[in-house]
């Protein structure tokens, strides 16, 4: 038992003198007071950091302009009816969509091209590999500007090489949204790259062993073996990712600044450009709460499977 | 033996004062031994790094001759780490006394700011006044809630290429605004219908003017300059918006159209560094800019620095705006040293510590006074000896400091600025191609939803 104590049946003696049940609870009681203890640090850090700020940032977006009197909703019925704000809000989700699309699946080829590789050469190639993922994005993003700069590209040098472009990479919308989304996937597909190869390492060679008796194709290997065992850490690693792409603002702040004609804000840099540059706090809150009902929708679904594979499985 | 010992505590706690310092420059507290109480200072940290000793020497002297501790911040504006800083503090209603406060934010924080219209009364009686464009940020509903700072205020003047524009367009800018208190017979030519002509010579000869037409500052204070010019206002001083049927708006945006012509579409992806790097690296004839681009030239590429001369940017039919950004210093409403505070600020803004100022950015800070523009550092920096004589607006140049979108309420005005709406709209006309009245619609709802109270 996990307690311990032990089951006898009547009239025999334990074989051995038991410790007494209440000192066992009682210790019980101060391992988890102690944990409380330990993890109360880390409680007060989310609290002050991440719970108040939320709570403090509902409060806000209810305010008027000058913070002096209590609107409701209006700052998001004001929102909604805006041009620029529904031309964010597809944005947002166009950029989140697309490179998480595009992060899960370079991230899933890699991982089993690294997967397939000999043992020997594989921790070079994945320390390689992982290195866009521990650059802090600001760095790596100014270097990309540098590519994308609007009058020296490096990108359109290379290109005037083979006679193409120059191309507008900033100066377009269609092409701004597709370099802001091409840096995001450049950098976040490591990290899905290694969630992918951890769970690869963890399936069964058994099963593909049996798959392989059985006579299955290496697509069908892939679809009825590796995908259902992998569907857990897939969608776990797509929900973390939207979270994190959803709320993205240094790209998008350091490449474009919302620009060309708006085409490239997000929740993120729309917030800031009106609640700290334009001096509209209240409503630099309630754009930033918009994430939140979204990525709220986003996670019940996702974590919703989740729990259901988990009990299947049980 | 002495042992060193580095521990993980020690790693964290350095961690975190590097956290908590982040984009803030500390200068030794000044303990003045006296019963002058107490100031804690966050001044914009400096491009040149010479302008924050100087600023350190004359605080500390000041806190040494009046008893006061006083402890300086430099809080950098990269990052926008100065507006960040100015949220938090207004938020939190606790921080410095004493903080500068960039062009457009003393409106949105006169009611946390301390009234300063005694101090201001003192410093004009003894200077003069101050410029109409000053005002209008730091003047709220008939009051100062800050005092208009030399440091951190800029304009961004024409900086030209001598030997280009002589090459290229016939024009001797050094002739026509010399470093003397007059204008040359060129300067009254000195238009934006001119300046356009110049512009296609220049750009046919592949020196095009870096105009910068996205939603960062320096397009949108050129940009907003030329508006003025043409005395193509948006919205108008009682907030009523001023688009439709507007010739002066459609005069200005159908001169921005013909120009655009003859400049680099990737004007319109332009940031802050586009302009300095394309007068730097030789292909750009003319920026807009403080003296910032050649100061870099001066270092970097010093034959292009020599050619390069500062004057005003062109008169429109409604007058000559030079794009102006002034910056102020404010006393927040919970400072416990209000008289302190006010006497620092009244001592920086003396002629004496303001020549100081200047001398130490090379130039580059304007102060708010007309009477101050006299100060021989602009006559001095050089090569070319004189580039920044004309860099600030003078009595004999008949021009007036400019700021993007007045005279709408600032409220309304900051809004405007920082979604570059004029910008927009030159970029709607020109890359979109989109009829100049569906533009002007767009513009009219954009501005109606800033209007929110």
């Amino acid at each position: 038992m996990a307690d311990g104590s032990a089951i006898t049946a009547p009239g025999i003696a334990p074989v051995l003198e038991q410790p007494r049940t209440g000192t066992l609870r009682r210790l019980a009681r101060q391992r988890s007071t102690l944990a409380f203890l330990m993890a109360l640090p880390l409680l007060a850090v989310i609290g002050g950091l991440v719970v108040y700020p939320f709570f403090y940032a509902i409060e806000l977006s209810m305010l008027n302009k000058r913070m002096t009197r209590f609107v409701g909703l209006d700052n998001f019925e004001f929102l909604l009816g805006r041009e620029t704000f529904q031309l964010v809000i597809f944005q947002s989700v166009l950029f989140a969509v697309s490179s998480v699309i595009a992060k899960a699946l370079i991230g899933f080829i890699l991982a089993h091209v690294l997967h397939a590789l000999p043992a020997k050469g594989q921790r070079k190639w994945r320390g390689m590999l992982l290195v866009p993922w521990v650059i802090p994005p600001a760095v790596s993003t100014l270097a990309w500007w540098w590519l994308f700069d609007p009058s020296y590209s490096a990108i359109n040098w290379m290109l005037g090489i083979v006679s193409v472009g120059p191309i507008p990479w900033l100066g377009d919308a269609g092409w701004a949204r597709f370099a802001v989304i091409l840096v995001n996937t450049w950098y976040g597909a490591p990290f899905f790259m290694i969630m992918y190869l951890a769970a690869l390492k963890s399936v069964p060679d058994q099963l593909y062993e049996a798959a392989a008796i059985d006579g299955a194709s290496a697509w069908q290997k892939l679809r009825y073996v590796t995908l259902p065992m992998m569907r857990n850490i897939i969608s776990i690693t797509v929900l973390f990712s939207l979270i994190v792409t959803f709320a993205n603002f240094d790209i998008v702040r350091i490449l474009t600044n919302g620009g060309p004609l708006d085409k490239t804000h997000l929740f993120g840099t729309y917030a800031f450009q009106l609640g700290i540059q334009s001096g509209d706090i209240p409503l630099g809150a309630a754009v930033s709460l918009f994430m939140f009902p979204l990525l709220a929708v986003f996670a019940i679904f996702i974590l919703r499977g989740v729990n259901q594979r988990t009990k299947e499985g049980l | 033996m002495i042992e060193n010992r580095f521990t993980r505590r020690a790693a964290l706690l350095g961690g975190a004062g590097v956290t908590a310092a982040g984009g803030v420059l500390r200068a030794p507290m000044v303990h003045a031994q006296g019963s002058g109480g107490k100031l804690a200072l966050g001044f914009w940290d400096h491009w040149v790094p010479a302008a924050n000793d100087a600023m350190k020497a004359i605080v500390n002297d000041w806190a040494q001759k009046n008893r006061v501790d006083v402890q300086l911040d430099f809080i950098t504006s990269v990052g926008n780490k100065l507006l960040m800083t100015i949220a938090a503090e207004a938020q939190a209603r606790q921080g410095h006394d004493i903080l500068t406060i960039p062009t457009w934010y003393v409106g949105g924080n006169a009611d946390k700011l301390e009234p300063l219209d005694d101090l201001m009364g003192r410093l004009v009686r003894q200077n003069g006044p101050v410029s109409e464009a000053d005002a209008y940020l730091g003047r709220i509903d008939g009051t100062w809630r800050a005092v208009p700072a030399t440091t951190g205020s800029l304009y961004l003047p024409s900086a030209a290429r001598i030997d280009l524009f002589k090459q290229h367009v016939g024009l001797d800018v050094e002739a026509m605004y010399p470093a003397a208190d007059r204008l040359g017979p060129e300067a009254a030519n000195w238009t934006w219908e001119s300046f356009l002509t110049a512009a296609e010579k220049c750009g046919k000869a592949g020196r095009y003017f870096a105009l910068p037409a996205g939603t960062f500052g320096d397009a949108t204070n050129w940009i907003g300059a030329m508006f003025a010019c043409y005395g193509a206002n948006l919205v108008d001083a009682r907030g009523n918006i001023t688009v439709r049927n507007n010739d002066k708006v459609r005069q200005a945006l159908d001169y921005a159209m013909r120009l655009f012509q003859h400049l680099p579409t990737e004007m319109f992806a332009a940031d802050d560094a586009t302009n300095n790097r394309a007068l730097i690296s030789g292909t750009s004839a003319l920026i807009f800019n403080p003296p910032s681009a050649w100061a870099v030239a001066k270092r970097d590429a010093p034959q292009v620095a020599e050619q390069v001369w500062h004057f005003p940017s062109p008169r429109g039919p409604a007058g000559q705006f030079v794009p102006y950004n002034p910056s102020y210093w404010g006393i927040w409403g919970f400072s416990r040293n209000k008289p302190q505070a006010k006497a620092l600020l009244e001592h920086l803004s003396q002629r004496e510590q303001v020549a100081k100022l200047v001398a130490a950015s090379d130039g580059y800070d304007i102060p708010p006074f007309a009477t101050m523009t006299d100060l021989d550092t602009w006559s001095l920096v050089g090569p070319p000896r004189g580039t920044v004589y004309n860099y600030p607006v003078k009595p004999h140049h008949q021009a007036e400091p400019g700021i993007a979108c007045a005279p709408a309420p600032s409220g309304i005005a900051v809004q405007m600025y920082n979604q570059g709406i004029q910008a927009k709209m030159i970029a709607r006309l020109v890359q979109n191609k989109e009829p100049l009245d569906r533009v002007l619609a767009w513009a009219e709802r954009e501005i109606e939803g800033y209007k929110r109270g």
